[in-house]
């Protein structure tokens, strides 16, 4: 079973909670990243959250996926600890990479994720292979690749897609169509009209989802999923979105203006998914507002955790460098250190 | 304050290259720049910021995020006639182009029995101190000084910023043009507002010494010259410079340890296979019997570049550059 399904009404209120889970992440991690306590860039996934979140929910908790640099919401999607994850963020020693990846590069094997990215266009390869696993060992289970607008037009994402689709691997390409790719419209990079419209080259399906409605996103998730255990190859989803914030924090966003983000913000996936609870009586404003607390109450917490944790020491750069020791790395950890430490510690 | 001529103005090493390539497109009609963002955006680092309300989208060109497209396309614009700029948001974004950078844009001349050239600039920010993650700091030189047919300029002050970059344009041949990031806004200087050449291949001497000769370039050229600063009295360094990393300046390489007979290269690239090596190399090629102690190494280590926390650890700053000098000298 999957950790949450949208068929069920406890499924569907986990599927909303999620989605505040990640705003609630995002939005902590944007402000901790403008008060510099995370280091680096961070990419916002709020206002996508209906895309991760309505495809895990389709997923089993032992299918691959392949995210993103954009990837925060895909982690949490398939079920990652954000305490861990927001160590991670913070550059320290707990963290999913040891403190050595940072936002773009969260990864989790038990949790099936191959890892967030910071190349545009790497998850799809990585899905393909995945596949290729399941098929040979012949499992019941699919890799699935998110991809960014911005991504079709990588030659890789082609390679990847076309070789899936030739070999009928149990693959899933989601695209994220959040109309620009990092500060050029969708429009301009693509010459068809719907991103889907590119799996007419290899001949598989490719459907174009409402990416702000979550049923929407698992329905056409889960169709996929069932295509792909019965053999029948990949299948190619856009889901059209948007983020409500710039292509990474402290982008001045040239491009576009406040009232396009506004008449995204009126068909906002929470907001919508949680009046549709409540009109089916499935949910009440007062529960609304609780989950809302618990899910402060999580983030919080993870930041407390995170700060709190400890940064990697020097000598552990060289770490998991290879899988055996070898001399060379042996000894290079045990070269003066630039702080004016006198030896690093034993890599083995 | 010394009063400012009408003839430079003060610039960042960023707004050099915008600078840069403003005079080379203003002299020139085929210099096209292209890439992801530099258009509207102005580049991710603002590198282009303007350009495309000066000379419009037909010079100024918003690609998709396809880097082998970009580098393929503007290696047939170059074989055509035109001179190509492409952008390259990040070095580590540079690597699905490398194909197209090694096995193509290197080899048309040659392969054409000279017939096609090449007039190609690839530019792209590199190197960490950041704190941006791995994808977003690295500096990986040696690929393209290994590969024959590439030249590769690294610039370290916006004064050459703009003269490399411009050489770097005119040159028949492409030239991976690689910027510090680390110091794109980092000091200002006063820089020729009419467009002037800075030669490839050729290193400069930032700091004459006798003592041993450390050589450098790009980011790690401040932290040199100030680990020379705080050993002066004590330890006589000159600090070269080298600006263009292929063709390497082996001469002023030889004559600076001829002088000295000592040496140190730093560099943020990991440590194997990076280019102190060559530069080692050249020295006991040529001038072995001038050599008084080994040639030290500060690099980064042989690890991807790690985040943050281990950043500092990684990069070599003038602590551990005068350390590495001060066992060289006392050998």
């Amino acid at each position: 079973m999957s950790d949450y399904t949208l068929e069920t009404e406890a499924g569907r209120r986990e599927a909303l909670r999620r989605m505040l889970l990640i705003r609630e992440f995002d939005t902590t991690a944007g402000e901790r990243f403008n008060d510099g306590d995370i280091p680096g860039f961070v990419h916002l996934y709020i206002g996508e959250e209906a895309v991760g979140v309505g495809t895990c929910g389709a997923l089993e908790p032992e299918d691959y996926v392949a995210s993103t640099h954009r990837g925060h919401g895909h982690c949490i999607s398939k079920g990652l600890d954000p305490e861990l994850m927001m160590a991670e963020l913070y550059g320290k020693a707990d963290g999913y990479c040891n403190g050595k990846g940072g936002s773009m590069h969260i990864a989790d094997v038990e949790a099936g994720m191959l890892g967030a990215n910071g190349i545009v266009g790497a998850g799809p390869p990585l899905a393909t292979g995945a596949a290729l696993t399941i098929d040979y060992q012949d499992r019941d289970q699919v890799a699935l690749a998110f991809g960014g607008d911005g991504s079709v037009a990588q030659g890789q994402v082609h390679e990847a897609v076309n070789l899936a689709a030739t070999w009928d691997l149990p693959a899933i390409f989601v695209i994220e169509n959040n109309q620009y790719g990092e500060a050029t419209p969708v429009e301009k990079q693509h010459n068809v009209d719907n991103l889907s419209d590119t799996a007419g080259a290899y001949d598989i399906p490719g459907v174009t989802v409402d990416g702000m409605d979550v049923t929407a996103v698992y329905e056409a998730v889960s169709e996929a999923r069932d295509r792909a255990l019965a053999g029948d190859g990949p299948t190619l989803i856009e889901a059209e979105t948007y983020r409500y914030r710039g292509h990474y924090e402290g982008d001045h966003e040239p491009y576009r203006d406040e009232a396009e983000i506004e008449q995204w913000r009126e068909r906002d996936a929470i907001e919508s998914f949680k009046e549709r609870l409540i009109e089916r009586g499935e949910l009440t404003e007062a529960e609304f507002e609780e989950m809302q607390a618990e899910v402060e109450e999580t983030i919080a917490d993870a930041v407390a955790y995170a700060k709190d944790a400890d940064l990697p020491d020097p000598e552990q750069a060289y770490d998991d460098m290879f899988g055996e020791p070898v001399p060379e790395i042996q000894q290079f950890a045990s070269r003066p250190r630039a702080d004016g430490g006198t030896e690093g510690g034993d890599p083995t | 304050m010394s009063q400012q001529t009408a003839a430079t103005q003060s610039l960042t090493l960023v707004q050099a290259v915008r600078d840069g390539l403003y005079c080379e497109m203003d002299r020139d009609d085929d210099v096209i720049v292209m890439g992801e963002d530099v258009g509207e955006n102005g580049g991710v680092f603002r590198a282009t910021q303007g350009l495309i309300d000066e000379f419009g989208d037909q010079r100024v060109i918003d690609t998709p995020l396809a880097e082998a497209g970009i580098v393929g396309t503007a290696i047939g614009m170059a074989a055509y006639g035109l001179r190509p700029v492409t952008e390259i948001q990040f070095m580590g974004f540079i690597y699905p182009a490398f194909d197209q950078i090694v096995s193509h844009a290197a080899r048309l001349r040659t392969r054409s029995r000279g017939r096609f050239s090449c007039p190609l600039v690839v530019r792209a920010p590199y190197g960490g101190g950041i704190r941006a993650p791995e994808h977003h700091s690295e500096s990986t030189e040696a690929f393209f000084v290994h590969q024959p047919g590439l030249k590769v300029a690294i610039p370290s002050t916006p004064h050459d910023t703009k003269g490399l970059l411009a050489a770097a344009i005119r040159d028949p041949d492409p030239v991976v043009f690689l910027e510090p990031k680390l110091i794109y806004r980092a000091f200002r200087e006063d820089v020729p507002e009419d467009e002037y050449t800075v030669p490839l291949g050729e290193a400069a001497i930032r700091r004459e010494g006798s003592d041993v000769s450390v050589f450098t370039w790009g980011a790690m050229t401040r932290p040199t010259l100030d680990a020379a600063e705080n050993l002066a009295g004590d330890v006589d360094c000159e600090v070269v410079d080298l600006r263009t990393l292929s063709p390497l300046d082996e001469e002023t390489i030889v004559e600076s340890f001829e002088k000295t007979g000592r040496a140190v290269v730093v560099h943020e690239a990991p440590k194997t296979g990076g280019l102190a090596g060559e530069i080692i190399a050249t020295i006991q090629e040529e001038v072995l019997l001038y050599q008084e102690a080994p040639v030290g190494r500060v690099t980064g280590f042989d690890v991807p570049f790690p985040l943050y926390a281990l950043e500092d650890y990684y990069l070599p700053e003038a602590a551990r550059i005068e350390d590495e000098i001060r066992e060289t000298v006392e050998f």
